[in-house]
């Protein structure tokens, strides 16, 4: 039994909340209790955006963490913004071509990955996002990479269908990551 | 069983209408439940439907009005403002005695306010909203599941007692997304001999109208709405209770409230105070004789809102004021935190706070 909160934070534009989308569409194909909670408003054009998903075991009280398990940073205001929520011993993964900063924290976990870079160099576009989230997989065991493909097909509407395989392969790419 | 999907609660609202037999949708944009009109303005054209952008709430609510005379199932949604807007037109439809479903996702006021999640409007639907005595079925969704199944319900009250029902939501439930199970509706047959249908010259002709010039008729008419009210008072309440058995402390808390209120009894449960929740789904009628219940056994009543202290005058007047009740309240676009809410459970457990 396991209860996963997660916070993913960037700028509006940047995909948090399809990225969210995307963990919480696994999760209900995984059986699992899901919420997602999106920033909403003029924030949302241009400003900082950020998308709360809790995937639990059990039933969800507030879908409002206010105590990220996980945070995923996608840019330096929103790390530095929410860095030190991160429960103690949580996660904070963080797009480190954006980011040239480190954590000052001993007591979370930090994946720097390079997503932006990683996305330009493999021609995955803009999908840091879904760079990111490969690596958020690959950290929690209990998700992984099963049922990714099944969640994109959710995801991606048919008329962007073309889409698909890139974001699959941004995903692979990101839990392969080391 | 239906396949289960993640949708916004706002989309949830639209397609459970849909589902419900609406066709008939007028409304005016405004955020956070934009997502409504979008819906409709994307279904409705594939299945016979109106979507009709309204020149404004004001427009919107009397195409409502128009529908709703013929019998047909019609809704309109907006928040806060634009429910203020809409309101004169909830009054015509009360002293009309139609059916209608509205939805208010509220957000911060008085005033343009903001646009974060608010439950400021508690008074203004509860009480009625327009001018005149009267009410509304008032239905508060904790879910994006309740959002779908309180909107169907909604549209049956609405028919069976020839009244206006509201769904009153906020922000956050309109904006998050969760799995959601929808199927197929029975909607059962209402009596519609009232309706403005055209007579075909074979029977008298139906009249809706709210002016009324003869005292004593109007008195009347307002006597015999409030002895339907009763009978709604009587049959229609509804609550959710939660580990209220044996608890000395019983929260008070609807939407999003009673989400976050949750989080912070479970905690409060692993330090032993005996705390549990009835949350209302019902507004209008209040579950009253549950809070008179329980105010046998707890000694200690807390209001969780998002208002300056709008619920907490039901729940004293279900309890008749036998307990003290404290009110945990955040506004604005605010939400209390569980720990805040923890605070006042903790706070009342101690006997504080009166």
């Amino acid at each position: 039994m396991s209860t996963t909160q997660i916070l993913i934070a960037g700028f509006g534009g940047q995909g948090v909340l399809f990225a969210g989308k995307f963990l919480a569409n696994k999760g209900l194909i995984e059986d699992r209790q899901v919420s997602w909670l999106p920033s909403y408003g003029p924030e949302m054009r241009g400003g900082t955006a950020n998308c709360n998903v809790i995937l639990s075991d059990e039933p969800i009280g507030s879908p409002i963490i206010d105590k990220p398990d996980c945070l995923v940073a996608m840019n330096l205001p929103s790390l530095r913004k929410y860095e030190y929520d991160v429960v103690p011993g949580g996660v904070i993964i963080l797009d480190s071509t954006l980011i040239d900063e480190t954590v000052d924290r001993d007591d979370v976990t930090v994946y720097y990955v390079p997503a932006t870079k990683m996305a330009r160099d493999g021609g995955f576009g803009s999908l840091a996002n879904m760079i990111l989230m490969g690596k958020l997989i690959a950290v929690y065991e209990d998700m992984g990479i099963k049922n990714a493909e099944q969640s994109l097909k959710k995801v991606i509407p048919p008329r962007k269908a073309e889409l698909f395989d890139v974001n699959l392969k941004a995903v692979e790419a990101g839990y392969n990551f080391e | 069983m239906a396949e289960k999907v993640l949708m916004k609660g706002n989309e949830a609202i639209a397609e459970a209408a849909i589902l419900a037999g609406c066709r008939h949708y007028f409304g005016y944009p405004i955020t956070p439940q934009t997502e409504i009109a979008a819906y409709m303005a994307k279904r409705m054209p594939k299945i016979g439907g109106t979507f009709l952008q309204a020149e404004s709430e004001v427009a919107a609510i009397n195409m409502v009005y128009g529908v709703a005379a013929t019998g047909k199932r019609v809704m309109t949604s907006s928040s806060s403002p634009g429910i203020s807007l809409k309101s004169e037109g909830l009054s015509y439809l009360a002293g009309c005695d139609l059916p209608a479903f509205v939805v208010n996702v509220e957000r911060g006021g008085p005033g343009l306010g903001g646009i974060q999640p608010s439950q400021s409007d508690y008074f203004q639907a509860t009480r009625g909203g327009g001018h005149g005595d009267y009410h509304m079925i008032v239905l508060a969704p904790a879910s994006v599941q309740e959002m779908a199944s309180l909107t169907i319900k909604g549209f049956d009250l609405a028919d069976k007692y020839r009244i206006t029902s509201m769904i009153l939501a906020d922000g956050t439930m309109g904006q998050m997304m969760e799995p959601v199970e929808l199927s197929e509706v029975k909607t059962p047959d209402y009596d519609k001999s009232w309706a403005v249908t055209g007579t075909k010259m074979q029977r008298e002709h139906n009249i809706i109208n709210s002016l009324t010039l003869v005292p004593d008729e109007l008195e009347k008419q307002n006597f015999a709405r409030y002895e339907k009210y009763k009978i709604i008072e009587e049959n229609e309440p509804m609550c959710e209770k939660f580990m209220t058995e044996d608890a000395d402390i019983i929260v008070a808390a609807f939407g999003i409230a009673a989400r976050v209120a949750k989080n912070a009894i479970v905690e409060a449960r692993k330090q032993d105070i005996k705390v549990g929740m009835i949350r209302p789904i019902t507004l209008w009628p209040f579950p009253k004789k549950d809070f008179f219940e329980a105010a046998k056994t707890a000694k200690h009543f807390i209001s969780v809102e998002l208002s300056m202290g709008q619920l907490i005058e039901d729940v004293e007047l279900a309890i008749r004021c036998t307990r003290p009740v404290t009110l945990c309240n955040r506004v604005g676009g605010m939400i209390p935190s569980p720990a805040e809410v923890l605070d006042a459970i903790k706070k009342a457990n101690e006997g504080g706070d009166k």
